[in-house]
């Protein structure tokens, strides 16, 4: 059972797919300007990892090898719907702000890089880890990236004021940088060089 | 391993594909009746932003009820409907605006070279929204929507009761490009609206989106916005919009006649 509770544990930490395989850094750039998106981004692509992985490992004996990519992009654009639909559904607002971005989940590499490299692979429940994995270590990345940003950028948490901005009376100046997309090139950045200086593994050889 | 037949590939695209669909046209319909209540509500919110009359936690459907009142106006004869004479097919509580513009009676083609904000056909009825203060009429919340570069742009403009001032500019539904012409959901390029002279002496539309900034010292930056950077094309389905709407075939003969009885004792 170790070793399920390792394909677990190892993609949040020591192989995140944001830090160490610097995969879909795209919505991490573009949805983390506040952290109420980044948190509804990160169960998305969660719920969308952990279910393409499932349905690719269920029927991986049986999907002939010439559409292979087509059969398994035709899973995750399906459930990408789902999960876009839910979000018009239940969360308006912030449908509105992730706009084009749920919807280019289906071209996240991590997505169909974990249902090439582990689901066709691996049976449905290590696939089903793999997946929630995986979505767990992204979400750890956007959500680290969004708290600061919002922190820094607006002064909120979740809309909330934490730092109380001069303009309303307050004392604290936001830094309008880090509302903009490279402070999350910045951050992402600087997360790599962290997790790289504690796995010093993770450095190629030169 | 899998076989490569044509009769396995076949079968297996078909089941993925039955299956897919099957899941996603259920989620859709199943989720329709609260995504169309989002969408209502977000209407409403826009109408009440362009009136200014939008804050944060505010009950929207009381405030709606209590301060909006919807009018249908028939645009060509430049008057509102009074009471309950509406031509059959139009209703105030149900008013679906490219539906009307669809309809053979309801609607009209436009002529070609009338046609700037791009829709084509263009409703004979409008329903716009007054705001009610305790002192009259405050404010009108015209809808008005065209062509930006991907997609028709829906949206509100409020004037003032001096049927001159802009008091609120804002999109409710639009396809823009997020970061680029999506930016006419800025709240800052919105709020420059605020202010600007919709018509001249003589009453035709002169509000603009230039392109580039407005230098202040221009003596008609009065009725000029800043174009969006990077959303020319959208920038110009904006400014087309608004005058198409604001002219002879949008409501232009609506605001004649109001003004009209305004100066006429």
């Amino acid at each position: 059972m170790s070793s399920l509770k390792s394909v677990l544990s190892v993609p949040v930490f020591k192989q995140n797919p944001i830090t160490f395989h610097i995969l879909g850094i795209c919505s991490a750039l573009a949805v983390t300007s506040k952290l109420e998106t980044s948190i509804v981004m990160s169960i998305a692509v969660t719920f969308v990892l952990a279910f393409s992985n499932v349905s690719v490992s269920l029927i991986r004996r049986h999907i002939p090898e010439n559409i292979r990519i087509i059969v398994e992009m035709t899973i995750i654009a399906s459930l990408v719907i789902i999960a876009d639909q839910v979000i018009k559904a239940f969360a308006y607002d912030i449908s509105k702000q992730l706009s084009v971005y749920v919807g280019l989940i289906i071209t996240n590499c991590i997505i169909l890089g974990r249902t090439e490299a582990y689901a066709l692979k691996n049976p449905p429940l290590a696939s089903l880890l793999d997946g929630i994995g995986n979505g767990l270590g992204y979400t750890i990345i956007l959500i680290t990236v969004g708290t600061v940003r919002e922190l820094f950028g607006s002064g909120t948490l979740l809309g909330m004021t934490v730092l109380p901005l001069r303009t309303g009376g307050g004392w604290y100046v936001p830094n309008g940088l880090f509302l903009l997309a490279p402070s999350a090139f910045f951050l992402i950045g600087m997360i790599i060089w962290i997790m790289r200086t504690l796995n010093p593994e993770q450095i190629e050889e030169e | 391993m899998p076989d490569n037949s044509v009769k396995k590939t076949v079968s297996v695209a078909l089941g993925v594909c039955l299956v897919c669909s099957v899941l996603v046209s259920g989620t859709a319909v199943l989720l329709k009746d609260r995504q169309d209540e989002n969408r209502r509500l977000e209407k409403i919110r826009n109408i009440l932003d362009a009136g200014g009359l939008y804050e944060k936690g505010i009950d929207m459907e009381t405030v709606y009820r209590d301060r909006i009142q919807p009018e249908i106006v028939d645009l060509s004869a430049g008057r509102a409907l009074a009471g309950t004479k509406y031509p059959s097919g139009l209703s105030p509580e149900s008013f679906d605006i490219l539906a009307v513009a669809g309809s053979e009676t309801l609607g009209r083609r436009l002529p070609d070279g009338e046609d700037p904000a791009q829709i084509q056909r263009i409703p004979r009825y409008m329903q716009i929204y007054t705001v009610k203060a305790d002192s009259g009429i405050s404010m009108l919340i015209l809808p008005v929507y065209g062509k930006g570069l991907w997609s028709t742009m829906f949206g509100f403009i409020a004037l003032d009761r001096d049927l001159q001032t802009v008091r609120g500019f804002t999109f409710y539904e639009h396809g823009e490009t997020p970061g680029l012409g999506g930016e006419v959901d800025n709240p800052a390029w919105k709020r420059e609206w605020i202010g600007k002279r919709a018509y001249d002496e003589r009453g035709n539309p002169v509000i603009t989106v230039v392109k580039g900034t407005v230098q202040p010292d221009d003596p008609a930056a009065g009725r000029k916005i800043d174009g969006l950077s990077g959303a020319t094309l959208t920038t110009r389905g904006v400014d087309n919009l608004v005058r198409f709407w604001l002219g002879d075939n949008g409501y232009g003969p609506y605001i004649r006649r109001l003004k009209d009885e305004v100066t006429a004792p």
